[in-house]
């Protein structure tokens, strides 16, 4: 198995899922409490990920990052040099990507937190971050972790966004998923083999991780 | 003038009722008001808007003089610097902390000592001191209730306020928690609200009744005053004298008046100021059952009566009569004993003429 492209996959699903969880919280938090009728196009854009290809994602993610864009221009001001073909850009993309297996879930199991407890929590004089960190997360937190975990799962797998965003460029770019594109291509069905297995593993053990978690919430 | 929570407020709903309470609750010294109303008629709105966790679309919310909503101004204090306990009807307890954190949970802003004297206090005046290590998964209805009311207390809140606080309960538990509460309330000395469609809480726990109904309260009194004299039919009908009859006005006879009741004729006081039609309410405890054919009392209205079912109320029994009108009788368990009553048995239903309440239909 392909030792460097592992470490970037590894990277890239942590990063990403730590990146997703900071934007899916407080989305969380706010798709769950809010009675704003404009929320439904929130839900539809978090969930485009899961119907649009990839590659089309990802093709207007290497439009914006180009040279020929305000936001690509600007990230070259500021970093020095564009953001596609980089890790950094990989992120980008992958947090896009994944931003409906971790919203989601984690929208869903604050949405299930009874509304009273946390009107009494603020009525007990508890700040509403309080309220939320006392309360409101412990109490979602089956659903944070699904999320979390759907999130770096699924990251590591993702392939064409992956592709379109950030290439082939070993120790940069290359992941796990692209290693096995690359090893079928040259006709290595040994690497292949190896590679897939070890995801196929991740994947199930992931999932049946998730499940459990979720027959094991404090509530039920 | 400043020792009254003082509410006048409307709560409108998109496509649905509109709630407006006016009601001048007084503060010391620590009295239980009861906010009486049958389900639907926006107990539970008043109780959110003044624990603020909802905004009255107008009117406003003034705590011995202190303004906490006013839909005019905008001004708002928020549910955590109001400084009210609240009960939920579910006890809403948090299922993942033990009873001492859930106790505990109001008192964060104290110093160490402090919070641990005041959560000894509240668990010790609810005698729930030995459940401190329990989650409220693993404790009982009755035990939840104290614990959430402990969780309520701890703070030393300036108003209680308690949404139905004995209606999530089995009928024991709730008989044995009546009385309790009644002591825990008095001993607590903050005053309380409680909202409730249930008689025998209101008649339990109040030292003061307001109705709420039909969107307004339309009565306030003492808790006697209320049920015994109700000032309309929304209110008699919601208190429950029992026997709410449609009367029509037959004809008046020296300050009394003869009513037409399905197909009997009551004698009652006139009340003044009545239609032809009205609501006849008699209080079942105020009907006197006889076998038929008796002598004479004093009772002018001796109804022909037939018994259409009976259940038992602990050392009483609800008698329902069919005398023209269904009339119900709450008598002792001898005395229906002694008349052998049983469904289809006749017998005479004696109402006093004053007893018999007149109350103008709107």
């Amino acid at each position: 198995m392909d030792l460097v492209a592992l470490r970037v996959s590894l990277a890239l699903a942590a990063l990403t899922t730590l990146v997703l969880l900071a934007i899916a919280l407080p989305l969380g938090a706010w798709l769950a409490a809010t009675r704003f009728r404009g929320r439904v196009l929130v839900e539809a854009a978090v969930a485009l990920p899961l119907v649009l290809p990839p590659t089309v994602l990802g093709f207007y993610l290497l439009v914006l990052m180009g040279p020929r864009n305000p936001v690509g221009r600007a990230w070259v001001a500021l970093a020095g040099r564009p953001l596609a073909f980089t890790f950094q850009g990989l992120v980008v993309a992958s947090v896009l990507c994944g931003l409906p297996f971790a919203v989601q879930p984690v929208a869903a199991s604050l949405a299930g937190v009874d509304r009273r407890l946390v009107e009494a929590a603020w009525s007990l004089g508890a700040s509403p971050l309080r309220a939320f960190l006392r309360v409101s997360l412990p109490l979602a937190a089956p659903g944070i972790v699904a999320g979390a975990v759907l999130a770096f799962a699924h990251t590591l797998g993702e392939f064409g966004v992956v592709l379109m965003v950030g290439g082939n460029i070993p120790g940069q770019t290359r992941t796990l998923s692209i290693a096995i594109f690359d090893a079928v291509e040259q006709l290595d069905y040994g690497a292949a083999t190896s590679t897939s297995i070890f995801l196929l593993a991740v994947s199930f053990t992931v999932l049946v991780v998730t499940y459990g978690l979720h027959r094991r919430s404090p509530l039920g | 003038m400043t020792s009254t929570l003082d509410l006048d407020l409307e709560r409108r709903y998109r496509g649905g009722p509109v709630v407006r309470a006016r009601l001048e609750v007084p503060l010391d010294p620590a009295p239980v008001t009861v906010l009486f109303g049958p389900s639907g008629s926006g107990k539970t709105t008043v109780l959110r808007c003044l624990a603020g966790l909802e905004r009255p679309d107008a009117g406003h919310v003034r705590f011995r003089g202190e303004i906490w909503s006013d839909a005019a101004s905008g001004a708002f204090v928020s549910p955590q610097r109001r400084g009210v306990g609240l009960l939920f009807q579910e006890y809403a307890l948090f299922p993942h902390l033990t009873v001492a954190a859930n106790v505990a949970f109001g008192l964060a802003a104290l110093p160490a000592a402090e919070r641990e004297a005041r959560q000894r206090w509240a668990t010790d005046l609810l005698r729930v001191a030995e459940l401190a290590g329990r989650r409220p998964g693993q404790l009982s209805g009755g035990q939840r209730q104290k614990v959430a009311l402990a969780r309520a207390l701890a703070p030393r809140p300036r108003l209680l306020l308690l949404d139905e606080p004995l209606s999530a309960l089995d009928a024991p538990t709730r008989e044995e928690l009546r009385g309790e509460l009644r002591h825990v309330l008095s001993q607590a000395g903050i005053p309380s609200l409680v909202i409730t469609h249930d008689r025998a809480e209101a008649l339990a726990l109040g030292d003061r009744l307001a109705v709420l109904a039909e969107g307004a309260v339309r009565q306030v009194g003492s808790v006697p005053e209320v049920f015994s004299s109700p000032v309309d039919a929304v209110v008699a009908r919601v208190v429950g004298t029992e026997n709410v009859a449609p009367a029509r006005l037959a004809s008046r006879d020296g300050g009394l008046a003869w009513v037409e009741v399905g197909g009997a004729r009551l004698l009652a006081v006139d009340p003044g100021h009545l239609d032809d039609e009205a609501y006849a309410c008699v209080r079942a405890e105020d009907v006197v059952l006889e076998p038929r054919a008796t002598e004479a009392t004093s009772a002018r209205n001796r109804l022909a009566a037939t018994v259409t079912s009976l259940v038992p109320e602990g050392p009483l029994v609800r008698v329902v009569l069919d005398c023209g009108f269904r009339l119900v009788a709450l008598v002792t368990r001898q005395s229906a004993e002694q008349l052998a009553l049983a469904p289809g048995r006749e017998v005479v239903a004696l109402v006093k003429a004053s007893s018999v309440r007149l109350v103008p239909r709107r």
